[in-house]
């Protein structure tokens, strides 16, 4: 079962992650994007993570609506709303339990992952971070590593699809050949599950 | 007809100079005395470019007279921000709404009809239409 605990340790370590990979993200986002993916979510992460030190929510579902929230009110673009949405909506389908099981948090998590395709409006294929969220949580009832493998294989497949969301859209066929910043970072939240559960094994 | 029964108009821009100046446009084309509560949500709190969820909370506050109010943006984040925002329920105030409108035509459109005193719906349409209005 996972506790609250487990989910500060996993947006805590997805901070770290974004820290870490801040420059990548933003090289990704320079030829198709605004060039701030990478320090906008590093923005809004590192105020995740102070929240949740200072807040300390004690169940699953608020550890992921606060953190939702702090990444609306940080970010300053679109990907504030969309992954804040995700967590949120992930948050309040796990409800007030204490305690959730891998299942049920794979099954909140496909909520979420659905509210960010209603915002968006985008499908898999458009080249967004549902073309790594969607495969994942497919994989995620398996288990935390195939959610990893299948994020991470959704976010390098986005390279020759051409973009028909956001601001990489305008460029048309002039996005095809690059990796997906957002789907490339949706992809380190899965590597912080997964490090996390290691962790917890330990 | 008493101010309080305005409609209030939020213009969100990825640019603070972009909402400032679109509302300085809008209010002075509704011209001739006094126009419905606008403000300008633009840029970041930092000044740089992007979206504020704080700076549009802030402007919807300042603008709410009890009658709705009509959000206009323009592209993105701004679009994605006041979604997120009206779907969290507590963070605007009741009756604020995203209005499916061009952002420069629709702010003018919206300022003019909340200023003769239209309610809400009868904005969001004004600003609406603004899109059958073809340019060639």
């Amino acid at each position: 079962m996972l506790d609250a605990a487990f989910f500060r340790q996993w947006l805590t370590s997805a901070a770290a992650l974004v820290d870490r990979e801040a420059e990548r993200l933003t090289e990704l986002d320079s030829p198709i994007g605004d060039a701030d993916h990478g320090s906008n979510l590093q923005r809004g992460f590192a105020a995740v993570a102070a929240t949740l030190e200072k807040d300390a929510p004690t169940t699953p579902g608020a550890v992921l609506t606060l953190a939702g929230r702090q990444l609306i009110s940080t970010v300053g673009g679109a990907s504030g709303p969309l992954y804040g949405t995700l967590l949120r909506r992930t948050g309040k389908a796990l409800g007030d339990a204490a305690e959730v099981s891998e299942q049920e948090f794979a099954d909140a998590l496909r909520t979420g992952v659905d509210a960010v395709g209603a915002l968006g409006g985008a499908v898999p294929g458009d080249k967004t971070m549902l073309d790594a969220l969607v495969p994942a949580v497919d994989a995620l009832s398996e288990s935390f590593g195939a959610a990893r493998e299948a994020a991470n294989e959704g976010a390098l497949a986005t390279t020759p699809l051409q973009a028909r969301k956001g601001r990489a859209s305008y460029l048309g066929e002039r996005s095809i050949g690059h990796q997906d910043p957002g789907a490339t970072s949706s992809a380190l939240l899965f590597d912080a599950l997964v490090q996390t559960a290691e962790a917890g094994r330990e | 007809m008493s101010d309080d029964k305005l409609v209030g108009i939020v213009l969100v821009s990825h640019s603070g100079a972009v909402a400032e100046s679109v509302a300085a446009l809008a209010t002075g084309l509704a011209g001739g005395g006094s126009t419905a509560p606008v403000a300008a949500a633009g840029g970041t709190e930092d000044g740089g470019l992007g979206t504020s969820s704080e700076l549009i909370a802030q402007a919807a506050a300042k603008v709410d007279r009890g009658a709705g109010i009509a959000i206009l943006t323009d592209l993105g984040s701004a679009v994605l921000t006041v979604k997120a925002l009206i779907a969290e329920g507590d963070e605007l105030p009741e009756g604020a709404r995203l209005v499916d409108a061009p952002f420069v035509e629709g702010a003018v459109a919206a300022v003019v009809a909340a200023s003769a005193g239209a309610d809400v719906d009868a904005v969001e349409a004004a600003a609406a239409e603004a899109y059958s209005y073809r340019k060639a």
